[in-house]
């Protein structure tokens, strides 16, 4: 007998759980106006996230999904593509589509039940949000795809959850990838959770990063509340993919401290000592932490950064709030290039029947 | 000017689609070298190279996820499934993205794609290869049903097809891939979508139907002529969206409709015709609504195929009962 083939899975982390560096941080960390960027761009994720919560419980936002808890994986994604690169989401990558110029008010429209939420006016060719958990994946190798096929240094991102990598598409889209060494890089946010059920139960694989093995492309773990190690490894494996490296996987393990949804309640499910427990890991706390023993960060600068993102919210919720519904017949707008003769008759009769019976049905 | 089969046809319009565009891509299991199970793409790898044909892997789901991506990055891609049956992993693509892409994102992003398979019984082949199942597709917003008759039509539509800015399903019906041959000029003409052909004109009835069973379609039509009697031949072509003003003007002439569909009865396209008929052209009906349809079973094996199948025979007994009508 002989060994014809053998894997290891790596795991980087800079910033442990109480904010101390573990090693040496890689070169960009050292530049202090970077690490309060990508902390920003946390604390406004983090109050974005609240807010929606709280316009769901109040009846004036629908289902929403929180990133609580893993907003150093999408920030850490955001801060590490170009803008020309393309970003093909899940549901939970809001903290990386602030830094890509999606708008909170897009955001809330979409959660709010409005089509022109994921019309975004900033990076146009980037995906909407996708529900159909790990859809997104061959969409994403079919991007990747047209970047490489133009010869342009871009590179396609996209991001999934753990639940995900149990998913067909996923692994046909792994495949595909590292079939054609596509520029594209797979984010598994690993949070632990796939609403009910929990890793554990996900998969009998060690790590999520070694779905990757067989799909033959790089697999890497990080501690995914970690925003720097995130924007690390991930921009190392952008800028290779970028190269004609090909493809790579990696997983970032964080923690979903919120529930699924607000249409969750993770209660049922989940003992609240084990969330507790993972509070002491949070990602905002130990950059927070670890900026202000560098001497980057002060109590005045986290107060105004506060009072920014709160007002920042609060005028999204109120451009929002402030937008009307598009007109019934709006449905029939966008279904094809051109409307077919056909569906005319169907058009006009939701008109026909918004002028007869008011704007609300 | 040539005479082509259908399959032949197919493979003209795909070459000079290609000429045309270079953003049209052919991607599928065995395109490439190998030319197609069906060979419709023989020739084209050599042609013009593998970063425009491209050989997959065996990943049905992930074809249409691909088309998406490369869609919206202002690619067309024309996908090959081998069989209508290996297409039903990506229903998921279909209808959950390609239909919808352009509406959910305000028309910001558009996924123009052809999904090609061939469809139908009566070749004899193994199980999963002989359903018709244009119905499931028919059903999808924001997408394209189209399915050609002819070589001619083949040609036309497919053109038309890759340059529609959305998402076709374009369904070949492989029974006649070969059975026919008819002139086809090579001109780049596209033929109109959302739109019947009316292949035969007649006073006495509407016959209804597309794809491969136009050919028993138009042979009892031929045999009725026989009797004395004149059937008008709609050939749907494009079953998504309907054409319905095409057969309602027909029905107002005739008064009846006899409507032929290889699929199984029940919720086919034919009960959407019928429907329409019932819903706009009740006033023009002499005769009941005639439907002429595989049987709602599972398609049978080879052996017992052929009496699946509708036959001119069956059409003829449903014509002669709807023109008895009185």
């Amino acid at each position: 007998m002989s060994q014809v083939a053998s894997f290891s899975i790596d795991h980087t982390g800079f910033l442990d759980a109480q904010g101390k560096v573990q090693g040496e941080l890689p070169a960009f960390a050292r530049d202090a106006e970077t690490l309060t960027r990508l902390y920003k761009a946390m604390v406004l994720t983090r109050t974005f996230d609240a807010k929606a919560v709280s316009l769901q419980r109040t009846g004036r936002l629908g289902t929403f999904a929180s990133s609580l808890g893993q907003e150093a994986v999408a920030v850490g994604v955001g801060e590490a593509l170009r803008p020309e690169d393309v970003l093909l989401p899940s549901f939970r990558e809001q903290g990386g589509q602030f830094l890509r110029g999606v708008t909170m008010t897009e955001l809330l429209l979409y959660w709010g039940g409005d089509e022109r939420g994921s019309d975004y006016a900033g990076p146009r060719e980037d995906f909407p949000i996708c529900v159909p958990v790990g859809t997104q994946a061959p969409q994403a190798a079919g991007v990747a795809l047209a970047l490489k096929l133009r010869g342009e240094a871009r590179v396609a991102a996209c991001v999934f959850g753990d639940g995900a990598t149990s998913r067909g598409d996923v692994y046909e889209a792994m495949n595909f990838a590292a079939l054609q060494a596509l520029p594209l890089v797979f984010v598994v946010n690993n949070n632990q959770w796939a609403i009910s059920v929990p890793r554990a139960r996900q998969t009998a694989a060690e790590t999520l990063a070694q779905k990757a093995v067989a799909a033959g492309m790089p697999g890497l773990q990080v501690d995914g509340n970690d925003v720097i190690a995130v924007r690390h490894v991930v921009g190392e494996a952008v800028e290779r993919a970028r190269r004609g490296g090909g493809p790579a996987l990696i997983e970032a393990l964080t923690y979903r401290l919120s529930d699924h949804t607000t249409a969750d309640d993770a209660s049922r499910y989940r003992d609240d000592a084990e969330v507790s427990a993972r509070w002491k890991e949070d990602p905002v706390a130990r950059l927070r932490t670890y900026l202000s023993e560098a001497g980057h960060w002060t109590k005045e600068a986290e107060e105004a950064l506060i009072a920014d993102c709160a007002a920042r919210v609060e005028a999204a919720v109120e451009e929002y709030l402030a937008t009307p519904a598009l007109p019934p017949s709006a449905m029939f707008d966008h279904l094809y290039a051109e409307l077919p003769a056909a569906l005319e008759a169907q058009r006009d009769e939701v008109t026909a029947n918004n002028d007869a019976e008011g704007d609300e049905p | 000017m040539s005479e082509l089969a259908l399959v032949e046809a197919v493979r003209l319009a795909l070459a000079r689609a290609m000429s045309d565009d270079e953003t049209v891509l052919l991607l599928g299991e065995d395109v490439g070298i190998d030319g197609g199970v069906f060979r419709a793409t023989d020739g084209l790898l050599a042609r013009f190279g593998e970063a425009r044909v491209i050989d997959t892997p065996l990943s049905e789901s992930l074809f249409v996820g691909l088309a998406v991506g490369l869609g919206a990055q202002g690619f067309r891609p024309v996908i090959e499934y081998q069989f209508m049956g290996f297409m039903y992993p990506a229903i998921d693509q279909v209808l959950n993205h390609a239909g919808r892409l352009r509406n959910r994102t305000r028309g910001r992003l558009s996924c123009p794609m052809v999904i090609r398979a061939p469809y139908g019984g009566g070749i004899h082949a193994p199980e999963h290869h002989s359903e018709s199942m244009e119905a499931l597709f028919a059903h999808i917003p924001g997408l394209r049903v189209v399915i050609p008759s002819s070589p001619a039509k083949a040609y036309g539509l497919l053109l038309a097809a890759i340059r529609d800015p959305d998402p076709v399903v374009f369904l070949e019906p492989k029974r006649v891939y070969r059975a026919t041959k008819e002139d086809v000029a090579d001109d780049g003409a596209a033929l109109p979508l959302d739109q019947c052909f009316t292949l035969r004109d007649g006073r006495d009835v509407t016959l209804v139907s597309w794809g491969a069973m136009l050919q028993e379609t138009l042979a009892a039509a031929e045999t009725l002529a026989a009797e004395g009697k004149e059937a008008e031949v709609i050939d749907v072509a494009t079953l998504k969206p309907l054409d319905m003003e095409t057969i309602l003007a027909s029905v107002e002439r005739t008064g009846r409709c006899v409507i032929v569909q290889e699929a199984p009865l029940s919720g086919g396209v034919g009960a959407e015709i019928a429907a329409g008929l019932a819903d706009r052209g009740l006033v023009s009906l002499l005769a009941p609504v005639g439907r002429v349809a595989g049987y709602d079973t599972v398609m049978p094996l080879p052996r017992l195929e052929a009496h699946y199948m509708p036959t001119e025979q069956r059409i003829l007994r449903k014509l002669r009962e709807t023109l008895a009508y009185t």
